[in-house]
């Protein structure tokens, strides 16, 4: 049913993200309106913890405080193109409905963000950012009411609105050519580190990339330039929620099987049956079912290492980061630095970590989990 | 000979498609709503298969598919009840669903174990064609059963005459791009079903989403084979016992 949807993208999608005057754009706005190159930041403190070379890649110091604008820059230019009068969008944790509130204003459009009602309950900053910016908050009252609820509610919008309506999915996920986009416009992130790192330390080439993955956009942008780099270690860090066995988890690839979510052929928590799981996780970003098809693929392969990371494992890590580098982490990022304890180290080696948003979201979280961290 | 055939030689106007979802309103409700809707007049019964995530349906049948996997309704536990139902079978069943609980039970088991409990056709909203026709067609076809397309307005004439070559038994015309359960205005219905039939398709056309009484359903009759009626009829299980809501449901379509 979304075939026209879809279709009018794929057979357009790269011929307008190769078009010149597209790409000036792009770049003008990711430069003079998002703040990139974000910096490359050897995180002194946190190294000699590790006894190693740890630098962060600042995606938190993107505008609206996480790497989920670059793909919302290069979705929205692409749906002008497209002559589209009316954006929707899908947000969980709110840092992706905030994302395209923030371009829809940039470009007069009107937006329309679906949250599960639930996750509206507990991001009321971020709904209230949305509002502000002149976007639809309207809530996903079917199923748990969380992100998969609300990416339910985007596509039946879709299918009810195919031609003056375009959907901006903020991750690695959908249909295609969603996956393949959205890395594409995240690849930003290692394009930059590859460059940065070569200014920096004169190689290229990491020993490894470290990223939290829910559905998997940042993970894709900051491992995009490394796939065929075999010698970069590229890891995926997971949400294990309360624990892998707990009941309450968000690893996909340690409890999903084959499956399909949302358009696209992947790994998805299901029952026996085939019905999805409601996952669970700290981290509101990385509380979904499913994983981007290119991780699903990293992980068959061998090619990616997947971790994963609990709750209390992620917010011991994001105190740990406030207090070594004076930077308070997303809790989604603080997945990936949770992972730090699982890796072992050579001491001249260079790991990277994508730092993927800021934790000014996060803060009613961890002022409940102040005084254990005191 | 194929059932959904048979019925569309009999006749080729005004066949009435009624839909419910398998477990609703009760785990066991199936043959009660199957007896009721055969004895009052449905032509053909489509039986949704609950799924967590009904990306096409609306509010209604979404509702319905929360309960009915709340009361346990399984694919396992729905072939079982057809099978035991199929000696007092006497309409078409298609089975509506979604790929993923469908791929896990197998999908050369499933169609296996639906034809043989009396199924005569499978709509899969989210098997895109190319899938379908390279991967999953053999398997349809090598157990006899239909396979329903549905088409939309802003489906191209192209592609309407491809889903219309892979489909047999019938074709699912959506009456407006949207999901089950939205009113819709029927001017712009019959522009689009007069479209459809300009083609003069191979298949008998139904129209689906949006048909909630007799009114629209003489209307839908006007331009196509017939009509699907789903989400009234689920909310008129909700008025009372099955029997008594089917029969003046069916009473007040037909009569």
């Amino acid at each position: 049913m979304l075939y026209p949807n879809v279709e009018e993208l794929r057979a357009r999608y790269l011929g307008i993200m190769e078009e010149p005057s597209f790409v000036k754009e792009y770049d003008d706005l990711l430069r003079n309106y998002v703040g990139r190159p974000t910096p490359l930041y050897l995180a002194r403190r946190l190294s000699s913890r590790f006894n190693t070379r740890i630098y962060l890649k600042r995606e938190d110091l993107c505008h609206t405080g996480a790497h989920k604008i670059n793909n919302t820059i290069g979705q929205i230019l692409l749906a002008r193109r497209l002559g589209k009068k009316r954006i929707i969008a899908e947000t969980g944790a709110g840092q992706h409905g905030v994302a395209t509130a923030t371009v829809c204003a940039l470009e007069g459009l009107e937006c329309i963000v679906y949250m599960g009602a639930v996750d509206i309950a507990r991001q009321a900053p971020n709904v209230a950012r949305m509002k502000m910016l002149g976007a639809k908050v309207i809530p996903a009252l079917s199923g748990s009411q969380t992100l998969k609820d609300a990416t339910n509610e985007a596509i039946r919008d879709w299918i009810n609105n195919p031609s003056d309506t375009h959907y901006i999915i903020g991750s690695v996920v959908g249909p295609h050519p969603y996956p393949d986009m959205v890395a594409r416009f995240q690849s930003v992130i290692s394009r930059e580190i590859k460059a940065q790192l070569k200014e920096e330390t004169g190689k290229e080439l990491p020993a490894r990339v470290v990223a939290c993955v829910g559905g998997g956009s940042n993970a894709a942008g900051a491992f995009y330039h490394f796939l065929d780099e075999p010698s970069v270690q590229l890891v995926a860090v997971e949400a294990a929620g309360e624990g892998i066995a707990s009941g309450r988890s968000a690893a996909t690839t340690q409890l999903g099987k084959a499956g399909v979510l949302h358009g696209s052929k992947s790994l998805v928590m299901q029952t026996a049956d085939g019905q999805v799981i409601e996952p669970h996780s700290i981290s509101a970003g990385l509380d979904y079912p499913g994983i981007g098809p290119l991780h699903a693929h990293l992980f068959a392969s061998g090619r990616g290492r997947f971790l994963s990371a609990t709750d209390q494992e992620a917010l011991n890590a994001a105190f740990e980061l406030a207090r070594l580098e004076g930077i308070i982490p997303a809790l989604e990022s603080a997945h990936a630095l949770a992972a730090l304890k699982q890796l072992s180290f050579r001491e001249e080696e260079v790991t990277v970590i994508c730092l993927s948003g800021r934790g000014d979201k996060d803060m009613d979280t961890y002022m409940k989990q102040m005084e254990s961290h005191s | 000979m194929n059932k959904i055939e048979d019925l569309f030689k009999k006749r080729s106007g005004d066949i009435l498609n009624i839909y419910f979802t398998a477990g609703y309103p009760e785990l066991a409700s199936t043959t009660g709503i199957l007896t009721a809707l055969q004895n009052y007049g449905a032509d053909l019964i489509e039986i949704g298969m609950p799924y967590s995530d009904p990306l096409a349906d609306g509010p209604v049948i979404q509702a319905s598919s929360m309960k009915a996997l709340q009361n346990g309704m399984t694919i396992a536990t729905l072939l079982e009840q057809l099978r035991s139902f199929k000696p007092q079978l006497k309409v078409p069943l298609v089975l509506m669903g979604y790929m993923n609980p469908v791929l896990q039970y197998g999908f050369e088991r499933f169609c296996a174990d639906a034809s043989e409990a009396g199924v005569s056709g499978l709509i899969i909203p989210d098997l895109p064609w190319l899938e379908y026709e390279t991967g999953y067609r053999e398997i349809v076809k090598k157990y006899g059963l239909d396979f329903i397309f549905l088409v939309t307005p802003e489906t191209t004439e192209d592609r309407v005459r491809k889903l219309d070559k892979l489909s047999s038994g019938f074709v699912y015309a959506v009456s407006s791009s949207s999901t089950t359960g939205t009113d819709k205005n029927m001017n712009k219905v019959a522009t689009y079903l007069e479209r459809l039939r300009s083609y003069q398709l191979k298949n008998p056309v139904l129209v689906g989403f949006g048909i909630k009484d007799k009114a629209s359903f003489r209307e839908a009759c006007r331009y196509a084979n017939g009509a699907i009626i789903g989400t009234a009829y689920i909310q008129a299980l909700k008025q009372g016992p099955v029997e008594e809501s089917t029969r003046k449901f069916l009473e007040g379509i037909l009569n």
